[in-house]
């Protein structure tokens, strides 16, 4: 699926990396906790997050991540946005909640990075 | 690690300072990217990096990360001044944690990060001293 048509379904907001919208991205890993995300997250994967620190950006470009997807409405700091500039992440925001955006993706072909813990 | 040593750079960390979290890992990561490493050992190297950057600042008064790269490995050693690990094999347990609500709010402090230290490395030893601080050692095999 294109970044650009996950805009779309999610009747997102482009709020950093409109240059991006042709990245093509398979997978998705959905979390509030970066730590899981650390641990469990494959490159070139989407964050779906309710996460607006800068800290979700540095771990997202830590993992190559391929965009984050910010859900229930919320509003990144500007810190955030300008560091994900800089380091070349696409933000995106959207008003459904975690599992809508879930599973407006899941519909739409997108899948888990990983199945379940324990699959490699 | 063998005798030759290509790279070295240390980065100091400073405990408690939040804001700066990842900034080291990056600087590693860029600079692995620079010098040519696969995506794969880069990322690897970030990730233990990190794991080890939020130990410090989130536990420690102060520390630093050392990066070493020879020519078969990538030697990481993060090293604080703090209060130690005082159980090293309950630390090493997914879930275990004692960290406080500032790393938690981050999204950090799940009791997941010596756990993905040692899936992220090839080589992962942690040594402690009550009160003196914690010392990790990764080592990323890079041939």
């Amino acid at each position: 699926m294109k970044l650009s048509r996950l805009v779309e379904i999610l009747e997102g907001t482009v709020l950093t990396g409109e240059n991006h919208l042709d990245t093509e991205v398979k997978t998705a890993f959905s979390a509030d906790l970066m730590s899981d995300v650390l641990a469990f997250a494959k490159p070139k994967s989407l964050i779906l997050t309710g996460l607006t620190n800068p800290q979700v950006v540095r771990t997202a470009s830590i993992l190559d991540s391929a965009a984050i997807v910010i859900v229930r409405g919320k509003k990144p700091p500007s810190e955030t946005v300008a560091l994900a500039k800089e380091l070349n992440i696409p933000i995106i925001s959207t008003k459904y909640i975690l599992f809508e955006t879930s599973g407006r993706l899941y519909v739409n072909g997108m899948v888990g990075c990983v199945k379940k813990i324990g699959d490699s | 690690m063998g005798s030759t040593i290509d790279y070295e750079d240390s980065f100091p960390i400073e405990g408690g300072n939040f804001d700066e979290a990842g900034v080291v890992s990056l600087r590693v990561k860029s600079i692995l990217k620079e010098l040519g490493f696969p995506g794969d050992i880069q990322r690897r190297a970030a990730i233990a990096t990190y794991e080890s950057e939020l130990n410090i600042i989130s536990y420690a008064q102060s520390g630093h990360v050392r990066l070493r790269i020879g020519p078969h490995q990538i030697r990481i050693d993060a090293e604080d001044k703090g209060p130690g690990i005082e159980d090293i094999e309950l630390a090493m347990k997914d879930g275990y944690s004692t960290a406080n609500d500032r790393i938690r709010e981050l999204g950090f402090g799940a009791g997941m990060g010596l756990s993905n230290i040692k899936r992220c490395s090839d080589t992962f030893e942690i040594t402690s001293e009550r009160d003196k601080g914690a010392h990790l050692k990764m080592l990323i095999d890079t041939q």
